[in-house]
């Protein structure tokens, strides 16, 4: 099998692309470099291990997907890089999660800038209960925007982002919850691209949706690849086959999951190194 | 068919008994309302609900209690209102099911519920209106209901603030909003319905409310002039006029008449309240 | 459910002060219940520790002007009215519940349901009311003088009939329709579904309805009051009138000085012991979906 170099972010993306170079075997353009590393992590549900020593590294401007069957623990993973981890009552998170090398778990992270930082989007739609506008300028508010033409412009450079401008511009008062499934998906996009994140979470953003939505959804995802760092929890392994640059593959044994294998997407997709991970990505288990 | 029989029998008579209690029942029910009916509507007019009363009672009409009664439960909701809220927010969004404190709260509001209204009155006379010198007042009245509506309207408010899906507290945390922003913003508007219903139970508890006003609120049937004066509520005038006033009977009657109706207006507006959130809810899923 | 643990995950400024207030708040509401202790033992201490609890049993009777504070046929009365009052709803309210449920066609089933709440929601001087004009004499052509410790039992009964109706309709609607299910499968008449599988396994709900109900009618005041006759002694028939304790303090509290009114906190004491026992056992039995 042959496998051409395959470059991690389209340059066209514009001059704020990071520079991640080829990630096959050939040569880089530059090193991929971690923004997010992950070392030996354990998290506990009321003192049953749900996650047990899971050590990756997440590169910047890449999207990494993370698969696996359903209570591998893929979501607890996702929710403590935002500390999400910490709404819910009796778990805890052991092990090391830096984010630009500040520690995320550290009593004295801010946590509300953390989260700003580190945006997430999950599996259903949750616009507020509020008017288009007022999804995207109430967070906007709430982190110290306070002038007017500074929120449309936000609001507006949001929208177009996600491309739903132009479907919503004469409705922006319009509450947000009368808008379609994946139009709120992209609402709900577009609200943390508002804040400008580095980093966004993806908890499977399109199993919710429509295939139609899903693939709308889908593309808009592969345009953030660059502009931000992209972790996403999916099951669709063609979806993370299409779009990721880097997979991890989690299993649960015993109900506590763990991290088999990480790598390169097509590696893991085409040459995984574990037999679980070989035998879940060609539907034989899970 | 003969086996079959006994079971027959059985079958029929316990389907004779359940018919037979709902109807009396039901019976009973239509009897105390067509009394009501038969006996209040006579006497109810405008006038009535507006003029002062006169004889003890027994003629005029029930505008000063009206104004008494609207003065209480405004003192009892004013009061009521921002500590249950508060203990309603504390305890659905602020501490985990197993929270010691949280359980003492809850347990103390269960206990609260079940203390007989007049020990109510008994308190609220030794508390309200002797330790705190408000004497009989309508102060001290709604203070006393303010006590005694507190459990349900907490439990109301909880339960609608427990209602607002959890989606959007996880998004608003995710945004990076502070908890107060998530509340301010989000989750209060959104139980909206439910607090006002719980605001209508509360209402509705203490406007049924007696014993613990005779002691508190006291008896004057006077157009009360402040809040430190003494004012009757419509249940302690019913009291008054059918055991203290020799044929007070007709207008006592029309005043429980005029109770009633209150009452079940204000419960269908929780209840219609209450509804609204819920077809919301079912409308967004 | 979504929570935060107070300690890392309030570090704004303006959460940790909202928490606070919250707290104190909640404090304030516990506080009440405190206060209510804290304040009929303020009051009744000084009788207590001057008289002694045995002396409320043991006096020649109820004088409280000449210092004879015997509660007992108050006591008396209100054990009587409640426990007739229970009987008499008890059997009547679960086969309401059992109607609705299982017997009426859905359009009655609501129309019933409504009835009840309404029921519920009526206030006890209204009872009150009604028991005095249209309940008491006709006790009266009967058996004089007509205001009885019947006519207490029948009217807290349809007072607190709602409590058991619905407590026990809830209970009923909680039984898995895979046992009903399973009963009928196995050829069971109805009567014999209802009776040996729905209610048996609905016994912990009902039961703790009717020990809800119990306490509501200990508690009652004004609807006793109105037409149980007043007279303090201890029952010795239906139609004798008597004096519950929470009548007695209704009564008196308005005139009442010194010992004697120590002697009425005493008996809302001990109503309130006796109440709060009652809804803690209901509470135990019934799960916390009672106080929803």
């Amino acid at each position: 099998m042959t496998k051409t170099p395959e470059p991690c972010c389209t340059p066209q993306n514009g001059s704020e692309a990071y520079t991640v170079g080829p990630l096959q075997s050939g040569p880089a353009c530059c090193e991929p470099e971690p923004v997010i590393r992950v070392t030996n992590l354990s998290l506990r549900y009321a003192g049953q291990p749900a996650l047990e020593n899971v050590a990756l590294d997440i590169y910047r401007g890449c999207i990494t997907a993370l698969i696996g069957p359903s209570g591998c623990g893929k979501t607890s993973f996702l929710s403590s890089l935002n500390r999400l981890t910490d709404l819910i009552p009796g778990c805890t998170v052991e092990g090391g999660i830096e984010i630009d090398g500040r520690d995320v778990h550290d009593p004295d992270t801010d946590v509300q800038a953390l989260r700003r930082q580190v945006g997430m989007i999950f599996q259903k739609p949750n616009p507020f209960p509020l008017s288009i506008r007022r999804n995207i300028q109430m967070p906007l508010r709430e982190h110290g925007v306070r002038a007017c033409t500074a929120l449309e412009e936000k609001t507006e450079a949001a929208l177009r982002d996600v491309g739903l401008w132009d479907e919503v511009r004469d409705r922006l008062d319009a509450p947000a919850l009368v808008l379609s499934g994946g139009q709120q998906q992209r609402l709900c996009i577009a609200r943390a691209l508002a804040l400008q994140p580095e980093i966004l979470l993806m908890d499977e953003p399109c199993s919710a949706l429509d295939p139609l939505s899903s693939g709308v959804v889908e593309d808009l995802i592969q345009d953030l690849r660059g502009r931000y760092t992209v972790v996403i929890v999916t099951h669709n392994l063609a979806q993370a086959r299409r779009i990721a640059n880097y997979a991890g593959f989690f299993w649960a044994k015993e109900r506590t999951g763990t991290l088999v294998e990480f790598g390169q997407c097509r590696q893991i997709f085409e040459e995984p190194a574990h037999e679980l991970t070989a035998a879940y990505v060609s539907g034989m288990r899970g | 068919m003969a086996r079959r029989n006994p079971r027959f029998l059985r079958d029929l008579l316990l389907a004779l008994l359940v018919w037979g209690v709902a109807a009396s029942v039901a019976g009973s029910f239509l009897w105390l309302v067509g009394d009501m009916l038969w006996h209040g509507a006579g006497q109810l007019s405008w006038n009535f609900l507006t003029a002062a009363t006169e004889n003890a009672g027994r003629s005029g009409g029930i505008g000063s209690i009206l104004v008494s009664t609207l003065l209480i439960l405004a003192v009892a909701m004013v009061v009521a209102t921002p500590l249950g809220l508060a203990t309603a927010v504390l305890l659905s969004e602020f501490v985990s099911p197993g929270n010691r404190f949280a359980q003492l709260v809850g347990l103390s509001l269960d206990v609260l519920a079940g203390v007989p209204s007049i020990v109510f009155g008994l308190f609220g006379m030794a508390f309200f209106s002797v330790f705190l010198g408000l004497g009989f007042s309508i102060l001290a009245g709604g203070l006393t209901l303010a006590c005694m509506a507190l459990p349900i309207f907490i439990r109301t408010a909880e339960a609608g603030l427990r209602a607002v899906p959890d989606d959007w507290r996880r998004g608003a945390a995710a945004l990076g909003l502070s908890r107060s922003a998530a509340l301010s913003h989000i989750l209060l508007p959104a139980a909206t319905p439910a607090l006002a219903a719980a605001l209508m139970l509360g209402i509705g508890r203490a406007m049924a409310e007696t014993a613990a006003l005779i002691f508190t609120s006291g008896y004057v049937d006077r157009m009360p002039s402040s809040l430190a004066d003494s004012g009757r509520a419509l249940a302690v005038h019913i009291y008054d006029l059918s055991m203290n006033v020799a044929g007070g009977d007709a207008n006592a009657y029309a005043t429980a008449l005029v109770l009633v109706v209150l009452l079940i207006v204000i419960n269908n507006i929780a209840l219609w309240l209450a509804q609204n959130l819920l077809q919301k809810r079912i409308a967004q899923s | 459910m979504i929570l935060s643990k107070p300690s890392i995950s309030s570090p704004s400024r303006a959460d940790a002060r909202l928490t606070a207030a919250l707290a104190l708040a909640a404090t304030l509401a516990v506080g009440i219940l405190l206060l209510i202790v804290l304040f009929l033992l303020r009051e009744s201490w000084p009788v207590l520790q001057r008289v002694g609890v045995l002396r409320f049993l043991t006096d020649p009777g109820w004088h409280p002007l000449e210092g004879m504070l015997n509660l007992a046929p108050m006591l008396g009365a209100t054990a009587a009215s409640s426990l007739g009052a229970i009987l008499v709803a008890g059997p009547l309210g679960v086969a309401s519940a059992v109607f609705g449920r299982y017997y009426a066609p859905p359009a009655i089933a609501g129309l019933f349901r409504r009835m009840v709440a309404l029921l519920a929601g009526i206030p006890s001087v209204v009872f009150g009311l009604w028991g005095l004009t249209v309940l008491v004499p006709r006790i009266a052509q009967w058996q004089p003088p007509g205001a009885s410790l019947l006519a207490g039992i029948l009217i807290l009964a349809l007072m607190v009939l709602p409590t058991v109706a619905l407590t026990a309709e809830a209970a009923l609607g909680a039984v898995p329709e895979s046992y009903l299910r399973g009963a009928a499968a196995l050829g069971l008449p109805r009567s014999g579904i209802i009776l040996g599988v729905a209610l048996p396994a609905a016994r912990g709900g009902i039961v703790a309805g009717i020990l809800l109900a119990a306490a509501r009618a200990l508690g009652e005041t004004m609807a006793v009051l109105m037409v149980a006759g007043n007279v303090v002694q201890m029952p010795a028939s239906l139609f004798d009138p008597v004096r519950t304790l929470t009548a007695n303090i209704a009564l008196e509290m308005a005139y009442a000085t010194g010992d004697h009114r120590a002697a009425l906190f005493v008996s809302g004491l001990a109503l309130m012991l006796l109440v709060v026992t009652l809804v803690a056992a209901a509470g135990r039995l019934g799960g916390r979906q009672l106080h929803g």
